[in-house]
């Protein structure tokens, strides 16, 4: 009992230095060196490429950019300190989920788009940085109506910002949200 | 078409890893692999433990608990601390006692559970030296386990059956440690996070919103996280969070990393015992398994939810996109969760608690099935052995001669710990869950109405006692009846299968082969797999069948339509 107890604290501490210390800031090290962008988050000047935002400071839907999915439960990254992420964790028969997309059917619905179902749903992040390229295509007549632009150009535009699958296959085809406003942006110019 | 390269590429990747990381692992346990000798050799003279001295089952299980006891009571007094330690950039507080109780046992037993949400709670220093310390740990312990079970069954003429220190640093020193860095460096170049400079502000010239994003050193966590079919996260969404799992190739990795050592276990398990059909019927076992719940949680992932429909959207796009990532998918979302549950990983990509009934009936029931297919590192591997202990128990009864299973007769005894191992966690979850749907306190934290609610209860207890972790993330459970049931539920759910196993591989291995003859029951043919596979569902559906008619069974049916 006591050898035993002897050597649980010993490879206790010696795990604790080689996979709680070495460990990591070997691995730090190598991204900060190698991979410096992505180690510190994608950042961009309109901030990360990883992280959804809201596009519509926290009210309507803002008819002058390509909206992404809502947030789950709250304004959780908006103006303030970081909250948690996560996702809304409502069930398929849940008459809040219900209630929450009929609201935001109706909120689309009055920017003239048909709303697809991942832009009245929330992600499993809540911070989903990207939509389909099919959730960008039902945005063009909100955005050609608000700046001007024919569809054509916003269609391109979109084709443009699509992501294939990865290696052609692993998951799904997508378009970042910020990256497509960021071209919109430019285009606008 | 997508799905189907996907699966084909996971294939692949699996009989990879089945073939040649089972093969290293072989060499690694057999003391065969010396390439860090330079750090191996000065642990063993630090612990005063002779590499070649073997223990027996009561001096490997006396050492596995007691450094069990001593690594949790460190990583408790870490979290109850952590306000007074250092990396804290948020200058969080110290975490209260039952959520520290729980934290604690429940990245110790290979859980990780959480009642928490990492950004908001844990300092980097005890996300690293508290919990990415246990990730490592639990399933080095793990692996060291059913490589001790193996030894039991193997015929070595030893009634020993390792050492549970040089098991612990091999397995840890050899094979999780460096396959888990270089999967960080993946990960991280596909753009997970690995920074110790604290959140940022960032601000959007182009609408005006400003937002605070929570970083932290999370990529390499994250990489053992999914090689150890440990699942703790260190942000809220877990795999959901960009930051965690940033595509859909680290999604692929991920799925691929938290199989390769349960799978890989089979070939072990084969070489070890000297026949390779023994493993691969094991394998098939498994396989057959994972294989149909795959495809029932994807078929139903890509029904329509109903609330969405309920809501007025009429679209061409059927699927359930509610709680999931764009980049990811339904499908993928579904072979993440099957893949997650089947191997007491639970992490998640999409918000389990969100996936239809049936999609949500695939994962509950993949770890009521005890979490044998293919299970956790090392606890898959065992806890299948007592199941196929009790296969050959029952398949003697047929033919009317004493069972006997890779030429060891399997005698009352034996039956009766393999008895222990498979119903503790059957037993554990439905008493817990009875209590909790019984009291005010078990009742005030679901978070979904009727029976999705009844779900959520019971997905939690049978997640914590198959030591999962992964959860219905509509359940409040940082409360102290949950924090306290839950780290009771998962302490049994880990040393109540481990134990048994343990001593059941002592047992074993002090017995002589008695060499095969006409008579005996054949343990490598299909015959065996179908009856393997047989007592795996019947113990799952007989004990289960009535919890989950009242959960996902009536939500399901309240569609109007079963599909």
């Amino acid at each position: 009992m006591r050898t035993a107890f002897f050597r649980s604290v010993t490879l206790t501490i010696i795990m604790l230095v080689m996979v709680g210390v070495v460990y990591p800031l070997a691995g730090w090290a190598v991204s900060e060196v190698a991979f410096h962008h992505q180690a510190d988050g994608s950042l961009t000047a309109n901030g990360s490429t990883l992280i959804g935002q809201p596009w519509n400071n926290g009210t309507s839907i803002n008819p002058m950019w390509f909206n992404g999915r809502p947030d789950a439960d709250d304004p959780l990254v908006v103006n303030g300190v970081a909250g948690e992420s996560g996702a809304a964790n409502l069930g398929p028969r849940s008459k809040v989920l219900a209630q929450k997309v009929s609201a935001l059917v109706a909120e689309w619905r009055a920017v003239g788009v048909t709303p697809t179902p991942d832009l009245v749903t929330s992600s499993g992040s809540g911070l989903d940085p990207d939509i389909s390229p099919l959730d960008a295509e039902v945005q063009i007549p909100m955005i050609s109506h608000s700046r001007g632009l024919s569809p054509a150009v916003l269609r391109h535009l979109i084709k443009e910002q699509t992501h294939g699958a990865q290696l052609g296959f692993l998951g799904s085809p997508y378009v970042n949200v910020l990256a497509l406003n960021e071209a919109l942006a430019a285009l606008a110019k | 078409m997508d799905f189907t390269l996907t699966l084909i590429a996971l294939v692949v990747c699996l009989g990879l890893c089945w073939r040649f990381l089972g093969s290293y692992l072989v060499a690694v346990f057999e003391g065969r692999v010396r390439y860090l000798r330079v750090i191996e050799r000065p642990i063993y003279r630090l612990l005063r433990t002779d590499p070649d001295a073997e223990q027996t089952w009561q001096r490997y299980a006396v050492s596995l608990v007691m450094f069990s006891g001593v690594t949790v009571l460190v990583t408790y007094l870490f979290l109850v601390t952590q306000g007074h330690l250092p990396f804290n950039p948020l200058h969080l507080g110290n975490v209260t006692p039952a959520l520290a109780f729980n934290t604690a046992v429940s990245f110790l037993t290979n859980t990780d559970w959480q009642n928490y949400g990492g950004e908001t709670t844990m300092s980097y220093f005890s996300q690293l030296m508290g919990l990415e310390f246990h990730q490592f740990l639990s399933a080095a312990v793990g692996l060291g386990a059913a490589i001790a079970v193996i030894r039991g069954l193997a015929n070595r003429g030893k009634p020993t059956i390792g050492n549970f220190w040089v098991d612990t640093v091999r397995g840890t020193l050899y094979v999780l440690v460096p396959v888990s860095f270089v999967l960080g460096v993946i990960f991280v170049a596909q753009g997970a996070i690995e920074t110790f400079a604290g959140p940022v502000h960032v601000h959007n010239a182009l609408t005006g919103v400003s937002q605070t994003i929570a970083r932290g050193p999370f990529a390499f966590m994250e990489s053992i996280k999914q090689f150890g079919t440990n699942g703790g996260g260190s942000l809220n969404a877990n795999s959901a969070h960009p930051f965690e799992n940033p595509t859909g190739l680290t999604n692929f990795l991920s799925i691929v990393a938290l199989l390769a050592i349960p799978v890989a276990l089979t070939y072990v398990f084969g070489r070890m015992v000297g026949r390779l059909r023994e493993g691969v019927a094991v394998l098939l076992a498994m396989a057959i398994l994972f294989g149909a719940w795959t495809g029932i949680a994807a078929f139903a992932e890509h029904q329509s939810n109903p609330a969405v429909a309920r809501g007025g959207v009429v679209t061409q796009v059927q699927g359930n996109p509610e709680g999931k990532e764009v980049r990811f998918g339904e499908s993928s979302s579904a072979l993440f969760g099957v893949s997650s549950t089947m191997t007491s990983t639970g992490s998640a990509d999409s918000a389990y608690d969100s996936f239809t009934p049936m999609g949500g009936f695939a994962l509950m029931t993949g770890m009521m099935l005890g979490e044998v297919s293919p299970g956790g590192v090392g606890s898959g591997m065992y806890t299948i052995l007592l199941f196929a202990i009790i296969a050959v128990f029952i398949g003697g009864l047929m033919i009317g001669r004493t069972p006997e299973y890779l030429g060891k007769k399997i005698q009352a005894r034996e039956v009766k710990l393999a008895g222990i191992g498979v119903l503790v966690m059957p037993l554990t979850v439905l008493i817990l869950t009875a209590i909790a749907v019984s009291i005010q306190q078990g009742r005030v934290g679901v978070g979904n109405a009727g029976p999705h609610g009844f779900s959520e209860i019971l997905y939690a207890f049978t997640s914590q006692a198959n030591n999962n972790g992964s959860a219905f993330g509509g359940l409040t459970g940082n409360s102290p009846f949950y924090n306290i049931t839950g780290g009771i539920a998962m302490l049994i759910g880990r040393f109540g299968v481990l134990i048994p196993a343990l001593a059941l591989a002592g047992s074993l291995a002090a017995k002589p082969v008695v060499p095969a003859g006409l008579g005996t029951f054949r343990t490598d043919n299909t015959m065996f797999v179908g009856l393997l596979l047989g007592v795996i569902l019947i113990v799952g559906g007989l004990t289960f069948f009535p919890a989950l008619a009242l959960g996902p069974i009536v939500e399901q049916l309240s569609h109007g339509r079963f599909w």
